[in-house]
């Protein structure tokens, strides 16, 4: 018999092992995310998910499932932490949605949509990030970079490559690709690799495919992500659990 | 070609020998070239990939987190000026200009000869004897406008820096007040025996007794984090020392360091007794890389006297070894899982927890990490036994605590009091006059104005790392916020969106404020943004990053008021700032260059 906690009064099943997140969507509980991911190591830098454990808030992705949890998720307070982080995210980089090819795709502009983000809430840094067209396959812009360092784990720890990583520190954190150049061309990525398909903005592109399915039937145009998030997540088998029960 | 490589890279060979070719020491072999070389150069990461076998974003990413680690060519002579609020009281702008004058250079840039380069850096650690800075790594007190111009002209005639006056490298202990560690006889190895004759759970017990609580600011009970460390499962244990003593107005334990070494290791080595560590390590602050050879010193004198090393004292089975591991200019690696990450060679992101140190640290091993102080007066809670101990300070703040004063007052430095003494008790004894406001325990502490002068110092109270910055009446504190949340915003480690984003937010409402074009609603924006870092920051520095602000935001109202546009909002663009550059290339600086303002 599995424990279980509370979220927003609801009751949620866990494995020992699994965290709050990934206990809370096996069971079609979403809590809003970035940088995780059901296929990786949680990692706990983005925030998104913060949720309120027994009265503390703490992020969701990496907070250990335990029984007898008591965990708000869908409060206003909480949202309004959410929509400032968003604004955060969008402030720091330099996102134009309107010419982005991952519109409609993005992860961050539909969580935008999704918290209701209005206002831009932040004076704008509109840091100075080359993009890097060497490859001939692949383009980074990295003015769109949000630091969920997925790609950094999928290419170490999937593709066993190494191709992106992190420097710098504090705002002045950046990706970097594994070349004495500096330049993605002298990598070893490929368009095969998990790295990229995990990127949840549009900085990791392939190139030549440029709005191949019209901006207006992408995925998050076709349904929220909050919807579209439980659909990725691993579920639960209906026989290991009366969870189902609990969806709205 | 590659032969030729090889050897413009034999000189790192040394380096990598001694460190075993271990990309866990990563950090020391970085810090170890940069010392030989003065940088870190694209050559030398690639070399560095082939010899430790890890990719070069490994590399690149951790030299790019260290402050003192240098990517780029930076000159000859790397001059950093600390730039604590305590330096700028005591004129480190002006000096900083002065040099930059006199060598022909702009702040952060590096001279066109690469003989030179001035910047800033945060607080060094001699907030008593600044105006401060580090010359290649080296600590350099007292500065003055003669000292500054003295300097220069050995740099002009790349002087050898070992060749400098020795007095430019002075450092003074300047203890005003001893007390139970500070004027302690113990003789090396007193209190070991002590330990030995109670036994592991013996040491435990006792620590447990005295009501020993952590003297790095957070206060957790010494006893129960050694018990815990003593019960956790697991292979190999390890004793850490923090020594990055990095809050801003903070030096007592670069002179416990310097005054006490001893006792410190010897309160790591019972505490390696009672949990049942083989392997210590002493994390230093690279601000006091002066300290590693003494130091050095004192661990191999401890192990001649068998203080240190196999069978210790004769105890059959009890081996215990320190090894000094230097920082590198981050702060964040204060913060106990962020310096195990910089232990391990990486760059220095504080870990998710649970699961906490004293189960899984350094390592993933179970990790005793407890500050420099705290070690000095656990060894004496053993030698003096825990009643003892007990009867000194109050009853939740037992023992004495280590003041470091600095800032306004006649007499700054170290001040050792019994737990449980006022703020005005310091301040009489400091010598200072016409106090306007305290910063107790730095940056991410507490800052008090006269009507709380009669708070006491300790756990109930007023919790303390020890930095007691004094500010008089001549003192804007408008300006030490700003001095401080520029700090927070330089030392975030980057890892989370609101500190990484909040941070320098929070730094450029500040700077607006400070440039006269702040209204009420940026006021209200602060608050706000100290909510968001409060409830979702990753670690301590982005919850408390917001401090500093609402401190004075709620003593001293005025100093930001008196800044502020009577408007509700005005924007943070300013358009005749964004001119400047074009007035630079164009070499003009005429009213027609310029934007008119609506200011009257």
């Amino acid at each position: 018999m599995s424990d279980t906690f509370h979220l927003d009064g609801a009751e949620v099943p866990f494995e020992s092992g699994q965290t709050v997140m990934q206990a809370a969507l096996a069971a079609g509980h979403y809590i809003p995310h970035l940088c995780y991911h059901p296929e990786f190591k949680p990692h706990g830098s983005c925030k998104l998910c913060t949720v309120k454990v027994n009265g503390r808030t703490t992020a969701s992705c990496t907070m250990p499932a335990e029984a007898g949890l008591e965990i708000e998720s869908e409060t206003e307070e909480l949202n309004a932490l959410r929509r400032t982080l968003v604004q955060m995210l969008f402030a720091e980089g330099n996102h134009f949605c309107p010419s982005c090819e991952k519109s409609g795709n993005c992860m961050l502009q539909a969580l935008g949509y999704d918290l209701e983000v209005h206002t831009a809430g932040f004076r704008h840094l509109y840091p100075d990030r080359p993009v890097d067209a060497s490859h001939p396959d692949i383009l980074l812009d990295f003015n769109r970079c949000i630091l969920c360092e997925l790609c950094v784990r999928a290419s170490s720890e999937v593709d066993g490559k190494n191709v992106f990583g992190l420097a710098g520190r504090g705002i002045t954190k950046h990706l970097i690709v594994n070349a004495e150049s500096g330049q993605l061309a002298d990598t070893d990525i490929a368009l095969a690799d998990k790295a990229m398909q995990v990127c949840p903005v549009g900085v990791i592109l392939p190139k030549r495919v440029g709005f191949s399915i019209p901006i207006g039937s992408r995925r998050y145009d076709e349904r929220p992500i909050s919807a579209q998030a439980l659909d990725d997540a691993p579920r639960q088998s209906a026989a290991s659990g009366g969870c189902t029960a609990c969806e709205e | 070609m590659v032969a030729d490589a090889s050897m413009r890279m034999a000189d790192l060979d040394p380096i990598l020998e001694r460190r075993a070719r271990d990309p866990g020491a990563l950090l020391q072999i970085l810090r170890e070239i940069q010392e030989l070389r003065g940088n870190i150069d694209t050559a030398t990461v690639t070399y560095l990939c082939a010899q430790l076998g890890i990719p070069r974003t490994r590399i690149e990413g951790v030299a790019g987190f260290y402050s003192f680690l240098n990517l780029q060519p930076r000159g000859e002579y790397r001059v950093l000026f600390s730039d604590n609020i305590t330096d700028r009281m005591l004129g480190n702008q002006s000096l900083l200009e002065a040099m930059c004058h006199q060598l022909w250079l702009q702040p952060g840039k590096v001279s066109e000869d690469g003989l030179v380069s001035i910047a800033t850096t945060s607080c060094t650690g001699m907030c008593d004897q600044g105006p401060a800075m580090l010359v290649n790594g080296r600590a350099i007190t007292r500065l003055s406008l003669q000292r500054v111009q003295e300097i220069a002209q050995l740099i002009r005639n790349r002087t050898p820096l070992d060749s400098w006056p020795a007095d430019f490298f002075r450092v003074d202990d300047n203890i005003r007040r001893g007390g139970l560690i500070l004027d302690n006889k113990l003789a090396p190895g007193d209190a070991l025996r002590s330990g030995l004759n109670i036994g592991e759970a013996g040491i435990v017990e006792e620590i447990k007794k005295s009501g020993l609580r952590g003297r790095g600011g957070a206060g957790f009970p010494t006893g129960l984090k050694w018990e815990a460390c003593r019960n956790a499962a697991g292979t190999t244990k390890h004793v850490v020392c923090n020594a990055d003593e990095g809050e801003p107005g903070t030096f007592k334990d670069r002179v416990l360091l310097t005054r006490q070494a001893d006792l410190v290791f010897e309160g790591m080595t019972l505490c390696a007794r009672a949990i049942g560590a083989q392997h210590g390590y002493l994390y230093l602050r690279g601000e006091y890389r002066y300290l590693l050879d003494p130091l050095q010193d004192v661990l191999q004198r401890r192990r001649e006297s068998n203080l240190l090393g196999k069978d210790i004292l004769g105890q059959s089975g009890f081996d215990f070894d320190i090894e000094i591991h230097l920082g590198a200019g981050a702060y964040i690696c204060g913060e106990e899982s962020a310096l195990i990450e910089s232990l391990e060679g990486k760059r220095g992101i504080p870990r998710s927890r649970p699961p906490f140190p004293v189960t899984h640290g350094y390592m993933q091993q179970p990790t005793a990490v407890d500050n420099v102080e705290t070690f000095c007066s656990a060894a004496l809670a053993i030698q003096m036994g825990a009643d003892s101990f007990r009867a000194i300070g109050t009853a939740k703040s037992s023992g004495s605590k280590l003041i470091s004063v600095s800032g306004d007052c006649p007499r700054p430095g170290i001040y050792e009091y019994p737990f449980g003494v006022s703020v005005r008790e310091v301040l009489e004894d400091c010598g200072a006059t016409n106090t306007r406001a305290v910063q107790v325990s730095g940056p991410s502490g507490i800052c008090i104005a006269e009507s709380e002068f009669h708070r006491k110092l300790g756990f109930e109270d007023l919790p303390t790392a020890g930095a007691f910055m004094v500010f008089d009446d001549s003192r804007d504190l408008f300006e030490v916020a700003r001095n401080f949340v520029h700090f927070f915003a330089h030392e975030s480690c980057g890892f989370c969106t609101p500190c990484r984003v909040g941070t320098s937010m929070l730094k450029s409402t500040m700077d607006k404020i400070a440039a006269g074009h702040g209204t009420r609603f940026d006021l209200a924006e602060i608050e706000n943004l100290d909510h968001v870092l409060q409830t979702t920051a990753h670690c301590g520095l982005g919850r408390t990053a917001c401090n500093p602000v609402l401190h004075t935001l709620k003593h001293f109202r005025p100093a930001y008021e008196n800044r502020l546009k009577s408007l509700d909002f005005e924007p943070a663009f300013d358009l005749d700032g964004a001119l400047a550059r074009a007035r630079q290339m164009t070499g003009r600086d005429d009213a027609g260059a310029h934007l008119k303002t609506e200011e009257t």
